[in-house]
């Protein structure tokens, strides 16, 4: 009797455990649109860390003079007009009333601020303005920035900078973004006074961090958006991610897995949006050392050869690699930067067929008849399915008889290596925030000197594409620079110093409900949206 | 007593020392922060003074002496990923924590224990078999897959749970609760049974196993032969005396719960340290590595020590014998 009064209590407990206490709805006071990535926004101060989602949460509360329209064009924001007034000064008109969240006029004054405060050297976005000599103030209204030579893309430049109240920074002791020496955190990290779209309602890290709708933002006429809150959860997961969103706990993940995205999309009331994104993937080669550092060829360097980069080249079946590895979702490469960026050209973008037989002909050719030895870095939580990408490239490349051992790791050992130029064949992704060629040029290509080529690992140095990519910093009139563009990629794509693989494919899984624009850049804009 | 309370303090600060020094030797394994600190149009030379002004290029041991001069002083630094203070990071993710596995631990003891006792008696009930047979699911399945079974059970197929979060959470002063609120119920529901699961049936095998152990003595023959009824038999005699090993065991694993909450924070994006850890982790966030590996050493510590103190609670021999000892060296 008492074991079976037992029983019954315990039935009870496990019953009482796992009752359902369902979820409690959102409250349903307007329009709120719930999403989820990995990762959180790192910091909400616009000038701290230049890092996609970072940037993503200061395009909600802050703007900076140029903006993007929906497909990357650049638009007036809190510039309304901008004009070369001679070769080395831009003018900026500014817009006239528009205010700041807490109220305040935004003036000449606080774009002069903001971008002093952006060349600190505590922000990461310095780079993008190094070429600003000096900002002043006309009048009220309009700003001169002054560039160390002639600028063409400067407000290609200055789109990335946000602007941010002067008077509320100083009240605030924010006057400089945080510095990795201070002892404490800083006002404007967990604080936002821009003029967005959306205001900074409520911000617990790593946990919620809710904006709502600024009902004074000057663009509202233009983009008449009816999202009055938008929730923003970490999710770390990706399988409790996508299962929020078909339990439709979720409206909208942005980095959905490709193998989830099937799945997905059969499933009612959800969709998926799909684009090329800004974002190439590639293999680089060390083509300039004497020797290289992980291979079994010793005393010379295989890859200093041409015809060897060409066999790798036609070895690699990177229509195979789309269809299997990246079920689809990749678009086949033939130059390192993608549709979208000034300079692309499908003429260009054109890989050098798959073919062995060629690949095993160029080897014996170079003197490399039985293939040789290499090792290949590879990261493996940087890019969609990047060592599932690496291993199927291993294998193609073992057919043309050069044995690849491959060393998959985490980004925060990948990167590291590279940087250290610890490496002698490796995998890279590279996005163009300024979508503009030179960007690919001065990062990837030109020669290292401590400003330009910071992440050119394969130690090739050129001086002729050196000067080409000079000239482009400085070149103003534009047939002339985009021809210097055009020469430059052909004289890359000749050479063969990077083996082009895929542009990266962006999959953005919403509720039906939802009406967003897709944009190529992986920045969602939720000012473009519209929910039901 | 005292005297045995602060040897075991020191031995404390031992063992928190070295699980510092043997994270920092790790730490050279885990990455290069620098590059996820710094967007990729950084140049060369910003990298460097940033590793400069971090002191990421000093040696172990001189980064070892820097930490433990500051962790004195109560400073663990700023996170390298979020750039706030550490302490604070870790004093918002502690209630997070501790109140799931506060949760999960009693689960594991509630059904545990009385599940336990009942096997043991009724050994071959229908009820006893379906529980351990069962009951080898939890200690079989990891924890990872247990915890996407359960979000796609109740959250995908049958829309009565959160999948992810810790819903509406009320501030007691600098402790958030998520105990006062009804999302925050709903909220810990899946992720205390995924934690609890290898914890119950640890409980569950163990109780069993010590009752039917003890029940086979002479004592319990003894006291059925002196006519009490079985309840005080089972309860008063039997049980008590299998508790010792189940306090040790349970009192240990709390810290077990504490570091496999890791794995389950993650799962369900529970807002506590051990996803905290992670996402360190996966950024080489350096001063909160150290900070959390820091406290969870101090933490086994501590439940150590209480450990043997209620030893001396449970078990009265125990007390005469130090008495005794006590009083012979005297």
């Amino acid at each position: 009797m008492a074991a079976f009064r037992l029983k019954t209590a315990l039935l009870a407990g496990a019953l009482a455990l796992t009752l359902p206490l369902a979820a409690a709805p959102a409250l349903a006071q307007g329009k709120v649109l719930r999403w989820a990535s990995q990762g959180d926004y790192l910091t909400m101060d616009p000038h701290s860390q230049n890092e996609g989602l970072t940037r993503t949460g200061s395009f909600q509360t802050y703007e900076g003079l140029v903006g993007y329209s929906a497909d990357l064009k650049f638009v007036p924001a809190l510039a309304t007009s901008w004009k070369a007034v001679n070769d080395t000064t831009w003018e900026f008109k500014l817009r006239q009333g528009v205010k700041f969240h807490d109220g305040a006029d935004f003036t000449a004054d606080d774009v002069v601020f903001s971008v002093k405060r952006a060349q600190h050297p505590a922000s990461d976005f310095k780079t993008y303005i190094a070429s600003v000599k000096e900002v002043k103030k006309i009048d009220s209204h309009t700003v001169h920035v002054e560039t160390n030579g002639a600028n063409p893309i400067l407000p290609n430049q200055i789109a990335n900078i946000f602007i941010l109240s002067k008077a509320w920074a100083e009240k605030n002791n924010v006057v400089n973004p945080q510095s990795y020496k201070d002892k404490e955190e800083t006002f404007a990290v967990r604080n936002t006074n821009g003029t967005g779209p959306f205001m900074l309602k409520q911000r617990e890290q790593d946990v919620r961090t809710v904006m709502v709708r600024n009902p004074t933002w000057w663009g509202l006429k233009d983009n008449p958006h009816n999202i009055d809150e938008i929730v923003y959860t970490p999710v770390t997961t990706p399988a409790t991610r996508v299962a929020a969103l078909l339990s439709s706990q979720l409206d909208f993940v942005l980095d959905v897995p490709v193998q989830d995205v099937e799945r997905v999309k059969r499933s009612p009331g959800l969709q998926v949006k799909k684009t090329n994104e800004i974002r190439s993937i590639f293999l680089g080669l060390d083509v300039g050392s004497a020797e290289l550092k992980y291979s079994d060829v010793k005393g010379k360097n295989p890859f200093a050869d041409k015809r060897v980069r060409q066999a790798m080249y036609h070895a690699i079946d990177m229509q195979a690699i789309a269809q299997k590895v990246m079920r689809g979702d990749a678009v086949v490469a033939g130059m390192i930067t993608s549709p979208g960026v000034h300079g692309y050209n499908t003429a260009i973008d054109k890989r050098l067929p798959y073919d062995v037989n060629k690949a095993k002909a160029l080897l014996k050719d170079a003197g490399y008849p039985n293939g040789f030895g290499v090792k290949l870095d590879c990261s493996n939580d940087r890019y969609v399915n990047d060592e599932g990408v690496c291993q199927a490239v291993v294998g193609m490349l073992a057919q043309a008889g050069i044995k690849v051992d491959l060393a998959a790791q985490s980004k925060t050992l990948h990167f590291p290596k590279l940087q250290k130029k610890d490496t002698s064949f490796f995998l890279l992704g590279w996005g163009v925030p300024t979508f503009d060629s030179h960007y690919v040029f001065s990062y990837l290509v030109q020669t290292p000197d401590g400003k330009n080529g910071s992440w050119n690992f394969t130690n090739y140095s050129n001086p002729k594409l050196d000067a080409m990519f000079n000239g482009m910093l400085s070149e103003l009139d534009q047939g002339k620079r985009d021809k210097l563009i055009a020469d430059a990629w052909n004289i890359i794509n000749d050479e063969v110093i990077y083996l082009p693989l895929h542009h990266q494919v962006l999959n953005w899984a919403m509720s039906d409900k939802l009406d967003m624009p897709i944009i190529a850049d992986n920045v969602p804009r939720f000012h473009f949206a519209k929910m039901k | 007593m005292l005297g045995y309370i602060v040897g075991r303090l020191a031995q404390a600060l031992a063992v928190m020392l070295a699980v510092a020094l043997v994270a920092f030797l790790l730490f050279n394994y885990v990455g290069d922060p620098i590059n996820n600190m710094v967007g990729q149009e950084a140049t060369t030379m910003d990298r460097q003074e940033l590793r400069d002004q971090l002191g990421l290029d000093d040696p172990a041991p001189v980064q070892f002496a820097r930490f433990l001069g500051n962790a004195i002083q109560g400073n663990f630094g700023l996170s390298y990923r979020m750039k706030r203070p550490v302490a604070a990071l870790i004093q918002e993710r502690l209630p997070a924590t501790l109140e799931l596995v506060f949760l999960s631990a009693l689960a594991s003891l509630v059904v545990g224990l009385p599940l336990g006792v009942y096997t043991a008696l009724r050994r071959d009930s229908w009820f006893s078999r379906v529980v351990l047979t069962t009951s080898l699911v939890g200690v079989s399945l990891p924890t990872f897959v247990i915890g996407i079974g359960l979000i796609y059970l109740l959250s995908v197929q049958f829309d009565l749970l959160p999948s992810f979060g810790r819903g509406q959470v009320v501030s007691l002063g600098w402790w958030t609760t998520g105990f006062l609120t009804k999302s925050g119920w709903a909220a810990i529901v899946m992720p205390a049974i995924t934690l609890s699961l290898y914890q119950l049936t640890l409980v569950l095998r163990l109780v069993r196993t010590e009752m039917m152990e003890v029940l086979r003595t002479d004592y319990i023959k003894f006291a059925r032969a002196r006519g009490l009824s079985n309840r005080v038999v089972h309860f008063r005699h039997a049980l008590k005396n299998t508790m010792m090993p189940v306090v040790t065991i349970v009192g240990l694993q709390i810290g077990g719960l504490i570091a496999f909450s890791i794995v389950t924070e993650t799962v369900f994006q529970w807002p506590g340290m051990g996803l905290l850890f992670i996402q360190a982790v996966g950024f080489a966030d350096i001063p909160v590595m150290a900070a959390y590996l820091v406290l969870v050493g101090a933490m086994f510590v501590v439940l150590n020590l209480m450990v043997d103190l209620a030893y001396f609670v449970i078990d009265p021999r125990l007390r005469v014998d130090r008495a005794k000892a006590a009083g012979k060296a005297t």
